[in-house]
């Protein structure tokens, strides 16, 4: 007998700051022990169900509540916020952020602390908790000694430890690189079958989550809930798509081969799913689709060679790194957080001095420009455009450059406006940026380093934390510039997806060396080079071998080609 | 540069002693030296205070920079004491010995420099013994030991919370810093200082953006953990009184009595060799 444990009964709520509703009439029942994942776009108001569910709404954001919601017997905006932490334990998107404590012991007691649990006890509990996902030897660590996937998971220790009967995690994926996101899944999953607890993820990265089994999906779009299904349903239909939530990439494979998925198949596992009949129209397809040839790119525009660099004597965070890249190129660079890729990219913008190794633009060495001057070849855009956005006005922010570079003013207001329409952005030029969405934020940033003129682009993590919608909305802009500008780009990324959608060639590194330089649809069926820089195989590679394909690697280049041709046509 | 003045754990016996004994000798030890102008009460404090400093094994390196701080605001004030009143040691010690003459009232005398290196002497007594408090004494211990004193804990608790997120502040404003720099927005020094100004806005504009997207965040992590729940709470890191804790106490009540009635044996404040 299944009993309901969080149950929404017509339940409508309105931000006071907001017009219309956010969620609208929304009925959903959660059962006891249950594993639900929840998705949709941004502004769905998936969040907003899940700010409901742990009591955030109405207590931090404020706003008018019709119709019922139930949650272990109680009604949240009855029981107030304290109480609801008691049975709904969250753990937040931003690993960083709700690390309060100074360190891991502390930060998994905070809850304790607050319900003056003693001592003794606490001790107790919390070495409990560390051991379940295995941080019990950090509990004397400083955030600042842990990598985001250990912080994540002292989250976790935090919420499991008052032993709430519902936890709730809000995109745990949006910080982690592919394989730490895999292990957090596994975690959750391991939680799951330990406890019996009723688990809620929300997250878009559906294809990541699927890596372990999930009861339910149950989709929001627009307020309101449009699908709730098992997942084999789900992935039979084209709900996803037509909601802008990204499918597996083995699900949109067997859809462009032709195949009618039905859930008495089990898509939902690609290792346990049936193909059947599948296989073959999967190779027929495989067998029709032409190669491009690849454009052929010669001058080299960025040469770096035997590059080195460390804080200290002992430790080199980048050794002797060696690549080139030609102009035009739109190009990654991939490896798990921490192998060196920022550091690499501060090498090439001269924010860092290199310790060996020379650094070419256009084959002329760059060692004695200054960082104002190496801006104007080769700009950079950081991951949060909250830290670079300095002026109010959208104008006045991607004039500053060019302002503090003593151009004429009729010269900056040319070039802004020039630079301003090819982003887009010239219709709202003279707007405030705060009332700009994030996909516009960054598309301001982008102007703001554009104006400067620079040959190479160079992006930290652009789509972080985006639905599949403005992750496309980014990404296309980019692919643009790249066209038609003929900018060079370079991408630094762990977005297994982006990598292999947007760049030909990717470079992995690994404990700052270089360990790969290839095209990203053979990175990607590397086995070898996947393991060492932390990366997740495409789950392309799987379905070419279970369909007795040969050379999985042309498998993965020619569905990335055809799915180019789909989204651009479509 | 990030270890500056922070915490840093060590295993000495001021390490392992409770955040409101070293709070209640830091207090009382900064009060008798304030009060004292008693040179031989002073030189056995600056003593004791260099050996705790040594014993605690703290790393000069942490706390160079504020000890030529304090120094340059030490030199300030002993230059002041002199321009304003280069008689105040005449009139303490009620007597006159002058070693050489400068300018019109100014006489460098005995008196005078005997009273300026007991100034010296008192900033010297209290400095170790104040850093020392601040790197040996866990910041959430303290906020535990604020409250075991009668402090809301809320108040406690901002102070811990606020060094837990200096580091990434600090983080932030050095990419922001550096994202502006490529950008030709120039703070260096070969600039004029107000354009040093102006440029220092587009750093704190948008580390002002950053820092209150993360205030969100923290709050509502806080509150979503209990936070603010109970007139009370109970602390991971509280310590427990010991018999050191107790000794320490013992020790510093005792010794600034002592000191006190030396000093005022005499009269007034101030020790008269003359």
């Amino acid at each position: 007998m299944k009993n309901p444990i969080i149950q929404f009964e017509n339940y409508t709520f309105k931000y006071r700051t907001q017009k219309e509703p956010t969620l609208k009439n929304i009925n959903l029942t959660i059962y006891e022990g249950e594993k639900v994942l929840i998705v949709g776009p941004s502004g769905s108001g998936k969040s907003t169900l899940s700010n409901c569910i742990n009591g955030l709404v109405p207590f931090s954001y404020k706003g008018d509540i019709k119709g019922k919601l139930t949650i272990k017997g109680k009604t949240p905006h009855k029981a107030g916020i304290f109480e609801m932490s008691q049975i709904v334990g969250t753990v937040l998107q931003d690993p960083d952020g709700q690390f309060v404590g100074l360190t891991v012991g502390e930060d998994i007691a905070f809850s304790l602390e607050n319900d003056c649990v003693k001592q003794v006890e606490m001790k107790e509990r919390v070495y409990q908790a560390a051991k379940t996902v295995g941080v019990h030897e950090l509990l004397r660590h400083s955030p600042q000694e842990l990598s985001g996937g250990q912080k994540q998971r002292v989250s976790m220790a935090g919420v499991m430890v008052v032993g709430c009967d519902i936890l709730l995690f809000d995109e745990p994926l949006a910080n982690l690189d592919p394989a730490t996101g895999k292990y957090a899944i596994d975690l959750i999953d391991k939680i799951h079958n330990e406890s019996k607890k009723t688990i809620i993820i929300i997250e878009h990265r559906l294809e990541d989550v699927l890596y372990r089994d999930v009861d339910r999906i149950v989709v929001v779009a627009n307020g309101g809930i449009v699908a709730d299904l098992t997942t084999d349903e789900i992935l039979s239909s084209n709900i996803l798509k037509e909601h802008g939530i990204r499918e597996p990439l083995y699900i949109s494979a067997l859809k462009y081969a032709g195949c009618q998925l039905k859930k008495e198949s089990k898509p939902s596992n690609l290792n346990k799913m049936e193909l059947g009949a599948f296989q073959c129209a999967v190779r027929d397809w495989y067998q029709s689709v032409d190669i491009k040839e690849k454009e052929n790119m010669n001058s080299e525009i960025l040469k770096v060679s035997n590059l080195s660099f460390g804080y200290d004597d002992q430790v080199e965070v980048v050794s002797d790194i060696s690549f080139s890249i030609k102009k035009g190129e739109m190009i990654s660079i991939v490896g798990k957080n921490g192998a060196g890729k920022s550091t690499l990219s501060k090498l090439i913008c001269g924010f860092q001095t290199p310790t060996k190794g020379m650094i070419l633009y256009d084959g002329q060495d760059m060692i004695s420009d200054s960082i104002k001057e190496r801006a104007e070849k080769i700009g950079i855009v950081m991951q949060n455009p909250n830290q670079m956005i300095s002026k109010s006005m959208i104008k006045e922010e991607v004039a500053l450059g060019l302002i503090a570079r003593g151009v004429a003013p009729e010269v900056i207001e040319k070039r802004v406006d020039d630079t301003l329409r090819i982003c887009g952005l010239y219709q709202y030029r003279n707007w405030p940026i705060q009332a700009l969405s994030f996909g516009q934020k960054k598309r301001v940033t982008i102007a703001s380093i554009l104006v400067l003129q620079p040959k190479i682009l160079i992006l930290d993590e652009p789509t972080a934390g985006q639905d599949f919608r403005h992750y496309t909305e980014i990404m296309e802009f980019l692919k643009k510039l790249n066209k038609e500008q003929g900018i060079t780009i370079i991408l630094i990324t762990h977005d297994m997806h982006l990598m292999l959608e947007y760049t030909d060639r990717a470079i992995v590194i690994a404990d700052g060396k270089l360990i790969e330089d290839n095209s990203s649809a053979s990175v990607l069926t590397n086995r070898d080079i996947i393991e060492k820089a932390s990366l997740k195989e495409t789950s392309l590679y799987d379905l070419a071998l279970r369909c007795d394909i040969d050379n999985p690697t042309t498998f993965v280049e020619r569905f990335i080609q055809y799915d180019r041709e789909v989204r651009s046509n479509g | 540069m990030a270890k500056l003045l922070t915490y840093s754990e060590k295993n000495t016996w001021i390490h392992r002693l409770c955040g409101v004994t070293k709070l209640i000798f830091f207090i009382l030890w900064s009060v008798v030296g304030m009060v004292t102008y008693d040179t031989r009460v002073l030189g056995v404090m600056l003593l004791l205070s260099l050996i705790l400093f040594k014993m605690s094994k703290t790393d000069y390196r942490q706390v160079a920079t504020i000890v030529k701080v304090v120094g340059f605001f030490l030199l300030i004030n002993v230059i002041a004491i002199y321009a304003f009143s280069p008689g105040q040691g005449t009139k303490i010690y009620n007597c006159r010995t002058v070693i050489f003459h400068i300018i019109g009232p100014y006489d460098i005398t005995k008196e005078q420099l005997f009273y300026e290196f007991n100034v010296i002497l008192k900033y010297f007594t209290v400095v170790p013994i104040a850093l020392m408090f601040i790197l040996t004494t866990n910041p959430s211990e303290f906020a535990a030991s604020l409250n075991k004193l009668g402090i809301k804990y809320t108040i406690g608790y901002s102070i811990a919370i606020a060094l837990r997120y200096i580091p990434d502040v600090q983080n932030d404003f050095n990419e922001i810093k550096l994202a502006q720099e490529a950008r030709g927005i120039d703070m260096s020094v070969k600039v004029s200082l107000p354009t040093r100004l102006k440029s220092m806005f587009a750093i704190i504009f948008p580390l002002i953006f950053s820092s209150l997207e993360r205030i969100d965040t923290v709050s509502n992590a806080m509150e979503l953990r209990g936070f603010g729940k109970n007139k009370r709470r109970t602390w991971y890191s509280e310590k427990k009184f010991s018999k050191s804790d107790y000794l320490s106490i013992i020790f510093v009540i005792l010794s600034s009595v002592i000191a006190i009635i030396i000093t005022f044996y005499d009269g007034n404040r101030f020790y008269n060799p003359f």
